[in-house]
């Protein structure tokens, strides 16, 4: 049980949100939207991690393929 | 891994993916993932000492344990096809869940023509020639 995914996706969520509107007021439009898409890049790679160790354990567990 | 604690974890979950899906939609879904995957993987050794059970009972009444493992095999299908349905329907992909499911009904199909083909077998012998 990894709950610390959990936290460190809301975490990571909640601060490009913050990054995001601060550059925006800043005036820095290009910045913030770079801010996001790298903050969903790395989200994502944690999750299609997570993803990939959830399959291994399903493919171990129902003896799949 | 009890009910209590994925009760907890649902909780939290929910509360961080509200207070993301106003800012972030796309962190929601990635979350609301997240929080699946963590959830079946701490599930799925409980599910995996189920799986034993039912082959235990399986060997136990002399039954053919190739049917046991495509058992267990159609009901992993069954929960990836649900969890990646689910998956698509939160994210607002109904049109994309609809064919996760038909691709998880096929294969769970491929899968039961041999007990099926053996059912049938069966009732041929039983049958006058």
């Amino acid at each position: 049980m990894n709950i610390n995914l959990i936290f460190q996706i809301g975490g990571i969520g909640l601060l490009v949100a913050i990054l995001h509107t601060v550059l925006k007021q800043a005036g820095k439009q290009e910045q913030a939207e770079l801010v996001t898409l790298a903050g969903v890049v790395v989200v994502l790679w944690m999750v299609i991690q997570a993803i990939s160790q959830l399959f291994q354990l399903v493919r171990a567990t129902f003896q799949l393929y | 891994m009890t009910i209590l604690q994925i009760f907890a974890v649902a909780l939290l979950g929910l509360l961080l993916s509200v207070l993301l899906r106003r800012e972030r939609p796309e962190m929601a879904v990635l979350l609301s993932i997240g929080l699946g995957v963590v959830v079946l993987a701490a599930l799925l050794r409980q599910i995996g000492s189920l799986l034993d059970l039912i082959t235990g009972l399986v060997a136990r009444a002399q039954l053919d344990l190739r049917y046991a493992g495509s058992l267990t095999r159609i009901i992993g299908i069954a929960y990836l096809t649900e969890f990646g349905a689910q998956v698509c329907r939160d994210a607002g992909e109904g049109n994309l869940a609809g064919k996760v499911e038909l691709a998880g009904k096929i294969s769970i199909l491929v899968l039961a023509v041999p007990i099926v083909l053996a059912v049938l077998e069966t009732l041929l012998r039983l049958l006058p020639a």
